[in-house]
């Protein structure tokens, strides 16, 4: 008997007139850009699409338990394989509660396009169920949108969002796409030959600012490379120019919290994270230097401190690829336009063009090494028996273990204190592991941005360091985990207090922890449970490597609860409104707070976040 | 280095070419509001029907910092063709149109024609009690000419914003 397939009907090729629904115009796009995954949530508005997504196997729909999570699992997809997130909410309520991912893209220049579903175009303005004016709200939160408003449109304003948020400095684009539109007839068109009529980001530095920057750099006594996300954002390519430009000069390097993984943590030239809580050596150096190179970093606040103390004595370059964010905060010497990695391969060629010798830097890494010397991270675990866990040991244990079992390895976090540690005791030596809210600084980033590494890497051992108040925020993805199957581990540092907020209290509000505790915590145990994942606690040193052990050999999704020391405080510290050079560090090193007020703090300073 | 560090607050007239769709506007008005930059005078309309652009003109205010930090966020907008500072480019125009209505009788009205006369004004609405007078020039005359009917009867101002154009041969 011979058996009937049903199969999809043929789609019609782009240079016939026929066409085809818009949902179905709509997924050939997405597939043409080479989209593998989206993350997202059904809804009314987005029904078509959902009905495409259910007949076709080429592109697979991860669902999430809350839009804002379906952004930042595509962001953690996106950080993680430097490819474009992709995101599918409803419209209204679905669109809106997505803002907080968009922001939070926008202000760390992660690629995502993310699709909204929209009344259709009749209602419009009508104040029709589930309409929000999403292009509105979401204008300032994301690089370029959309509203979709004739079928002829669709496909070409799909390409035109994927080279947008692709190009220059990366971020998330929003479509709308009306009801109607997704029903109706509309015609394909191939992507572009020319991208854009209007936005062309120049990605290649100019020669003369690179010799410029050379010719700088050699005459450094006292050098420093500052580096930023945007040589994570670069590429592989721009990570291994990197590591040989740095190894080449001798320069001693550091980076922001965004750049982590971009040159290796362990090698001997990088100082450590610099910054609000850098460290010690990287701060002093910045603040010390006579030529700093600043490769795709923005000199945001959280590094500089006090503007006016910021670096005095030092001039600089400055590499972006975005114009707006040079001389935006800090003055410079030499802006180079470009992309990173173009422009750190340059810089190679430029040094050894240029005829001047290298310079002798032995005086001033033998003053770093005295910095060095002070150890400004150590902290005291006791070992004894049923003593507490200090979340510094706990993240060292996680760290040691986890490079023991040599596994490919991706880290995303929460924010707060766990951040800050994170940041300063775990190791990155490779480019795009590290996953974190650094910008807009958003709680619940971490498990829905470890799930998306999941997703793009099923083999690895994906790990969200969090706190006990930030999981809470997106702790419905636990239902994604288990639905498929991701054995993701949530390590919780659990402290009690919303614990970067308790240590600001402590020390600028005379200990009034107002509204900081963690008040009627869930049993974390058994949470993970409920979730059909597995659960366990730590509650003193002498269980926190069994717990650490078992975690990683659990084949399922882990809670791991690690009580750990409320009162400790995250150090190295630059209290806002302080420079550089104004740093508290841990009571370890005998300069304990007096009065809860930190030394070197303003009333200006009080006012900064 | 000095240039971009002088604290000294100066007027900018910035024209950019952009594509003219939907929201275009409303995104340069979100850029200028959301990051705390003056508008002093705003103008847009089509200048290209054919290839669908606007220019839109805007004269802000601020140091040399934030003119340039103005600038560069202007161009990276994605509809953005191409953004010219006109104050920095050397000679340019900067023309406003104005409608005037003067309400009033017998000499003051008198007056008021007069005076329209002296600035370059034409009468475009006459009564018997009130004119309105048209006057396209540069904002320091147009303030001029109004300062002067304040007293003669003025009624009602309409002014458009600042459109702008470099001298010569050279385009943005």
């Amino acid at each position: 008997m011979t058996q009937t397939i049903q199969t999809a009907p043929a789609l019609p090729d782009a240079a016939s007139a026929e066409t085809a629904p818009g949902a179905e115009i709509l997924l050939r796009a997405l597939k043409d850009q080479g989209v593998e995954v989206i993350f997202g949530y059904p809804g009314g508005a987005v029904l078509p699409i959902y009905d495409a997504i259910f007949q076709q196997n080429a592109i697979r729909h991860i669902l999430v338990r809350h839009e804002q999570a379906a952004v930042h699992a595509a962001e953690g997809y996106a950080r993680s394989t430097g490819r474009v997130g992709v995101v599918l909410v409803t419209s209204g309520p679905g669109a809106t509660n997505a803002v907080t991912g968009l922001v939070d893209a926008l202000m760390d220049s992660i690629p995502i396009v993310c699709l909204t579903g929209q009344v259709p175009t009749h209602l419009i303005g009508n104040d029709a169920f589930q309409e929000a004016d999403t292009t509105g709200i979401t204008r300032p939160a994301t690089k370029h949108n959309y509203l979709v408003k004739k079928p002829g449109d669709l496909a070409r304003v799909v390409h035109e969002a994927f080279y947008v948020a692709r190009s220059g400095r990366p971020g998330p684009v929003v479509i709308d796409l009306p009801k109607d539109i997704l029903i109706g007839p509309a015609p394909y068109a191939e992507k572009p030959e020319q991208p854009h009529r209007s936005y062309r980001p120049a990605t290649s530095p100019q020669p003369e600012q690179i010799a410029r920057a050379i010719a700088l750099l050699k005459t450094a006594k006292r050098p420093m490379i500052y580096i930023g996300g945007g040589v994570i954002n670069s590429g592989d390519r721009a990570s291994e120019a990197l590591i040989r430009f740095v190894r080449k000069t001798g320069f001693p390097c550091t980076s922001t919290l965004m750049g982590l993984g971009a040159y290796p943590s362990s090698d001997k030239q990088f100082l450590g994270m610099l910054g609000m809580h850098g460290t010690y050596e990287a701060n002093l150096a910045m603040h010390g230097c006579d030529v700093m190179l600043n490769v795709g970093a923005r000199f945001d606040d959280r590094v500089t401190g006090r503007l006016n103390a910021f670096s005095p004595d030092s001039r600089k370059i400055h590499i972006d690829i975005d114009p707006s964010s040079i001389n935006k905060n800090v003055a410079v010497e030499v802006p180079v336009i470009g992309d990173a990695g173009l422009a750190l391969e340059a810089l190679l060629e430029a040094w050894d063009a240029n005829p001047a010798a290298a310079p002798d830097v032995s005086t001033w890494w033998a003053q770093i090494a005295q910095w060095q010397a002070i150890d400004c991270l150590k902290f005291r675990q006791t070992r004894e028996k049923g003593g507490i866990i200090k979340p510094q040991h706990a993240l060292q244990r996680l760290q040691d273990i986890t490079r023991e079992l040599g596994r490919e390895t991706y880290i995303s976090t929460e924010v707060g204190q766990h951040q800050m540690w994170a940041a300063q005791y775990l190791r990155f030596e490779k480019p795009n592991r590290w996953l974190t809210s650094g910008g807009l600084g958003t709680m619940g980033y971490g498990l829905p941005a470890a799930m998306g590494a999941q997703i793009a890497h099923p083999d690895a051992l994906c790990i969200d360091v969090a706190g006990e108040a930030s999981i809470l925020m997106n702790i419905q993805e636990m239902a994604t985990l288990a639905q498929y199957r991701l054995p993701v581990k949530v390590f919780i540092l659990n402290n009690q207090y919303m614990g970067m907020v308790r240590q600001w209290q402590e020390l600028l509000h005379g200990s009034r922890y107002s509204e900081s505790y963690s008040e009627a915590l869930p049993d974390f145990v058994k949470l993970a449970d409920s979730f059909h994942a597995v659960g366990m606690r730590a509650t003193c040193i002498d269980e926190l490597d069994d717990v650490i052990r078992a975690m990683i050999a659990e084949p399922r999704a882990v809670i791991a609860d690690i009580c750990v020391d409320q009162k400790e405080n995250c150090f190295p510290m630059i209290p806002s409104g302080a420079a550089h050079n104004d740093m508290i560090l841990g009571p370890e090193h005998g300069t304990a707070l007096a009065d809860g007020r930190a030394a070197g703090l303003t009333d200006e300073g009080l006012v900064l976040v | 280095m000095n240039a971009i560090t002088d604290q000294t607050i100066r007027s900018a007239t910035i024209s950019c070419l952009v594509e003219n769709e939907a929201g275009v506007l409303a995104r340069v008005i979100g850029l200028f509001s959301g990051r705390g930059y003056n508008i002093d005078s705003l103008t847009v309309a089509p200048v290209d029907d054919g290839r669908g652009r606007s220019r839109i003109n805007i004269v802000t205010s601020g140091t040399a910092m934030v003119i340039e930090q103005i600038k560069a966020q202007l161009d990276r907008l994605v509809p953005v063709y191409r953004v010219g500072d006109l104050t920095m480019s050397g000679a340019h125009l900067a023309r406003e149109l104005a409608l005037v209505k003067v309400i009033a009788d017998g000499q003051m009205l008198i007056d008021a024609l007069l005076e329209a006369g002296r600035h370059g004004a034409r009468v475009v609405d006459a009564t018997t009690g009130s004119f309105i007078f048209e006057l396209s020039e540069s904002t320091e005359v147009i303030d001029a000419f109004i300062g002067a009917l304040r007293s003669l009867g003025l009624a009602e101002i309409s002014r458009t914003g600042v459109a702008a154009m470099a001298c010569g041969t050279s385009t943005i």
